[in-house]
C-alpha cells in the first residue's frame, strides 16, 4: 500500500522591496512556463507606481548603506555568499526547472557564490587601488576616493542568477543602493535570491527587486529624477536609445555594456561606473 | 589619591570558557607532533605566576620538518591553487575566529596578561577582520598594483612577540597566505598558547596540511627557522637588537625580509589641543597593554605654556587607571608578560632616577602574585637621558617640554626609531605640516594606537623595513 501523495505548497512570487515581499499594487502577474512549456508559476507585473516605490525604498536605504563602513559592507556581502552556499539545491533546481543541465545549473550556482565572495572582498579595497594621494605642485594636502553615485536602476541580463548576481553585487558593495527590473522570461530566481538577501542583514532598500515588462518599467526608472544611475545591461537593444534619452534629464550615468561574459573575471568596471570620486584639499602649515 | 576611585566590584571574565592542555607538542603538516630531542619549557600566566601548560621546544630536526612540511605545500598544493579557493580559506579562518573570539580572548588574557576588554574589544576584533582583509586580495592580486601575474616568494619563516600574540601571527600569516605562500610560524617563548589554538582553527577550516606550520620555542628555534636554507622569506617583529641579529644571519643569501621592530614614539601636544581628549590619547599612547607596543607614545612633547596644566590633568587621569587582575572587565592595566620584562623596566626606570629624571608612579596596591609595575610618568627628562632614548616597552612616560613646531620636529626625530608619531592640535594644517615632517611610519592625528587591516603599519630608520596590513602589505609575500 503506498502512502498518500503529499500535495506541495507552492510559493508566491512577489516583487521585493524595502525589505518586504509586497505584490504588485497594481493586481498584475504573468505566467512564466518552465523549460518544458508547462506552467510554473504566475510573476508578479510590477507597475510604474511599485517602481516608484522602489525607488523611495532604495533612496531611504541610501544614507545608511553607504554610511556603513566598508568591512562591514564586505561582512553582509560575505553573509550573502554564505547564505545563497546554503540553498544551494534550491538554485540547482530552478535552473533546471528553467532549462538548464545539471552540469551546468551547479556551475552557474556555484560561480554566483563565489561572485558574492569577490566582491565581498573589495568592499574594503576599492578605494585603495581606485583612490590616490595627489602630489598638488603647492602646499597642499590632496587625495581622491571613490564615493557612491546614489540609487542606480538596474535592467537586469536573462541570465537568471550568475548575470544577476554580477549586476547586483558591484552596485551594492561600494554604497549604492538599487532597483533592479529582473529577467523578464527568467524573474523567478530573483525572487529567490531575495530570500537570500533578506536574510543576510543586509538593510532593507538596499536591493529592490521587481518582476514585469521590461519595456513597461525601464523607461520610468531612467526618466525617474531621484536615480542616478541606470545599467542597461538587460534593455532590449530597441529600447536602449530612448532610455539613454530619458536618462539624460538628470545626467544619469549610463552603463552600456555589451557581450558580457558572465564567467569571466568581473573586473572594476561594474564597480568604477557607479562610484564618483571625490578629491579633498587641506592646506599644509604651521 | 587611589580612594578617590570608586569601588567597583570585582566582575571577572570566567576562564571556564578556556580549555587548556597540559602539554602541546608542534604543529606540523597538519598534525600535533612531538619535538624530536625531547625538551619543553613551560607558558606562565603573567598575573598569577601558575603554570599553564607545557610546552615543546622545537629544535634544528623539528624545524626542518616543519619548514619541509612547508615546501611540500606550497609546492603540490598551495602555490597552485587558484586566488579564489585560497580566499576561501582565509575566508573560513576569518568566520572561526569570529565565532571562537571570546574563548580566543580570555586565552590571550590568561597567557599574556593584558586585560580582557583589551583582548576582547581590539585584539580579537582586529584579528579576524586582517584575516577577512587579506582573504579579499587572495583573488586580487592583479589589481594589487605589483603587475599582472604577481607570484608568491614561497615558504615564509616568521618570528612572532608576545605582546599581541594572535594579533601578530594574523598580520603574518593572513597576507602570505592570501599570496600563496606557506609558513612556519614561531610564537613568542611565553605567549604560545593562542597561536597553538590557531592550529585547531586551521583544522577546523580544513586548511591542507603543511600551509600553516607552527613550531613553539625561544630565540634558538626562532634563530634555526630565519637560518634554515628552505626559507624563502623571513618576517620578524620584536627588538630592534634581534631585528639587526636576523638582518646580519639573512645577509648574503636570497631570503627577502621584513622587520617590524622597536620604537620611541613621540606624541606631540600643541598649546591649541583639547587638553581632556589629549590626556585620554596620552594615556591610552603609553598605558594601552601595559606599554607593550612597539608603537607607544612613550616619548610626551608638550607645548611648554600647557605643560604644567596638562601634566596635573595626567596624573589625575592616571590615578583613575585601575591596574589589576587581567580577566576583571573593568581592569585598564593588566600584568607586565614576564619577570624578565619586568626586571628590564625596573631597570630602566632606575636608570631615570638615577640620571636625574623626576619619577611620579600611581600610588595604586599591585597583587602579590605576578607580575607589575605601576603606571609612571618621568617629568625633567632631557634628550640625552635613557628613558628618553632606549625603548623601556613598559607603562613608563618620560616627558620633554618644546617651544616652537621646529623644536617639536627636531626633538621627535632625535631618535634611532621611526615607528609612530602623534600629534595634537585643533589646526589642520599644522597636523599634516608635523606629518610631513616626521620620520615614522604612522603617524596619528588627535588619535593614536589606532590599527586597521585596511592601513599599512611599518617603521622608518630603525624601526625596521616593509609594511604589514593595507595593499601595501602584500608586497611583502610576493616576488615584485
Amino acid at each position: 500500500m503506498s502512502e498518500p501523495t503529499r500535495l506541495a505548497v507552492r510559493k508566491t512570487y512577489k516583487l521585493f522591496i524595502g525589505g518586504a515581499f509586497p505584490r504588485s499594487e497594481s493586481g498584475r502577474s504573468y505566467v512564466v512556463h518552465d523549460a518544458k512549456g508547462a506552467f510554473w508559476a504566475n510573476a508578479s507585473q510590477a507597475s510604474r507606481k511599485d517602481a516608484r516605490d522602489a525607488v523611495s525604498a532604495a533612496r531611504k536605504a541610501f544614507g545608511g548603506w553607504s554610511g556603513r563602513t566598508p568591512y562591514n559592507r564586505g561582512q553582509i556581502l560575505y553573509r550573502i555568499a554564505e547564505m545563497l552556499e546554503g540553498r544551494r539545491g534550491q538554485f540547482i533546481e530552478e535552473l533546471r526547472t528553467a532549462g538548464a543541465g545539471k552540469a551546468a545549473a551547479t556551475a552557474e550556482v556555484d560561480a554566483a557564490i563565489d561572485r558574492w565572495v569577490w566582491y565581498a572582498g573589495w568592499a574594503d579595497k576599492l578605494g585603495a587601488v581606485v583612490g590616490s594621494a595627489n602630489p598638488v605642485a603647492g602646499p597642499f594636502f590632496n587625495f581622491s576616493t571613490p564615493e557612491p553615485t546614489g540609487v542606480v536602476a538596474v535592467i537586469a541580463p536573462d541570465s537568471p542568477l550568475l548575470g544577476l548576481v554580477s549586476v547586483i553585487a558591484p552596485v551594492i558593495v561600494t554604497g549604492n543602493t538599487c532597483v533592479v527590473v529582473a529577467s523578464e522570461p527568467a524573474p523567478l530566481t530573483a525572487i529567490t535570491l531575495a530570500e537570500v538577501l533578506a536574510t543576510s542583514d543586509l538593510p532593507g532598500g538596499v536591493v529592490n527587486i521587481l518582476t514585469g515588462r521590461r519595456a513597461e518599467l525601464a523607461p520610468w526608472l531612467a526618466a525617474h529624477m531621484d536615480v542616478n544611475a541606470v545599467d542597461l545591461t538587460g534593455a532590449p537593444a530597441d529600447l536602449v536609445p530612448s532610455l539613454e534619452e530619458a536618462a539624460a534629464g538628470n545626467l544619469k550615468r549610463v552603463l552600456r555594456p555589451e557581450g558580457e561574459d558572465w564567467t569571466a573575471d568581473p573586473g572594476l568596471g561594474r564597480m568604477t561606473a557607479f562610484v564618483e570620486t571625490k578629491t579633498v584639499w587641506h592646506p599644509v602649515g604651521v | 589619591m587611589s580612594e578617590h576611585i570608586f569601588e567597583y566590584a570585582p566582575a571577572p571574565e570566567s576562564a571556564s570558557i578556556v580549555d587548556i592542555r597540559p602539554a602541546y607538542g608542534l604543529f606540523i603538516n597538519g598534525e600535533w607532533v612531538d619535538g624530536t630531542d625531547g625538551r619543553s619549557f613551560k607558558s606562565v600566566n603573567p598575573a598569577t605566576e601558575e603554570v599553564l601548560a607545557e610546552i615543546t621546544e622545537a629544535g634544528p630536526a623539528d624545524v626542518d620538518r616543519a619548514v619541509t612540511a612547508a615546501r611540500t605545500a606550497f609546492e603540490t598544493v598551495w602555490g597552485p591553487m587558484p586566488g579564489r579557493e585560497r580566499a576561501k580559506y582565509l575566508f573560513r579562518i576569518a568566520r572561526l575566529i569570529q565565532e571562537r573570539s571570546r574563548e580566543l580572548a580570555v586565552l590571550e588574557t590568561i597567557d599574556n596578561g593584558k586585560p580582557i576588554r583589551e583582548s576582547r574589544d581590539v585584539d580579537l576584533p582586529l584579528v579576524a577582520a586582517h584575516f577577512f582583509y587579506y582573504a579579499g586580495w587572495a583573488d586580487k592580486l592583479p589589481y594589487a598594483g605589483f603587475g599582472p601575474d604577481p607570484r608568491p616568494l614561497g615558504v615564509a619563516g616568521q618570528v612572532i612577540p608576545w605582546n599581541f600574540p594572535l594579533l601578530m601571527l594574523a598580520w603574518k600569516i593572513a597576507p602570505a597566505l592570501a599570496c600563496g605562500n606557506t609558513v612556519v610560524l614561531k610564537p613568542a617563548e611565553t605567549t604560545p598558547l593562542t597561536a597553538l589554538a590557531f592550529a585547531e582553527i586551521c583544522r577546523q577550516a580544513e586548511l591542507p596540511p603543511g600551509v600553516v606550520n607552527i613550531v613553539t620555542g625561544a630565540g634558538e628555534t626562532g634563530k634555526a627557522l630565519v637560518e634554515h636554507p628552505g626559507v624563502d622569506k623571513v618576517a620578524f617583529t620584536g627588538s630592534t637588537e634581534v631585528g639587526k641579529q636576523i638582518a646580519r644571519a639573512v645577509a648574503g643569501t636570497r631570503k627577502r625580509l621584513t622587520l617590524e621592530l622597536g620604537g620611541k614614539a613621540a606624541n606631540v601636544i600643541f598649546d591649541d589641543a583639547p587638553l581632556d581628549q589629549a590626556v585620554e590619547g596620552v594615556i591610552n599612547g603609553i598605558f594601552f597593554n601595559q606599554g607593550h607596543v612597539c608603537c607607544a607614545g612613550s616619548r610626551l612633547l608638550v607645548q611648554e605654556t600647557i605643560a604644567e596644566e596638562l601634566l596635573e590633568r595626567l596624573k589625575a587621569r592616571m590615578t583613575t587607571l585601575r591596574v589589576g587582575d587581567p580577566l576583571d572587565k573593568n581592569t585598564d592595566v593588566g600584568a607586565v608578560n614576564s619577570a624578565e620584562q619586568l626586571e628590564k623596566i625596573r631597570t630602566l626606570a632606575q636608570i631615570g632616577e638615577a640620571e636625574g629624571a623626576t619619577r611620579w608612579s600611581v600610588p595604586c596596591r599591585l597583587p602579590e602574585q605576578g607580575f607589575w609595575f605601576p603606571p609612571t610618568v618621568f617629568t625633567g627628562v632631557a634628550q640625552s637621558h635613557r628613558i628618553a632614548r632606549e625603548e623601556i616597552f613598559g607603562p613608563v612616560l618620560s616627558v620633554l617640554t618644546f617651544r616652537t613646531p621646529a623644536e617639536a620636529v627636531e626633538k621627535a626625530n632625535n631618535t634611532p626609531y621611526g615607528l609612530s608619531a602623534g600629534i595634537w592640535t585643533e589646526k589642520g594644517s599644522r597636523i599634516l605640516w608635523m606629518a610631513q615632517r616626521m620620520r615614522a611610519g604612522v603617524v596619528w592625528a588627535n588619535t593614536f594606537n589606532k590599527f586597521d587591516p585596511a592601513a599599512p603599519f611599518g617603521g622608518y630608520k630603525e624601526s625596521g623595513f616593509g609594511r604589514e596590513g593595507g595593499r601595501h602589505g602584500l608586497e611583502a609575500y610576493l616576488d615584485v
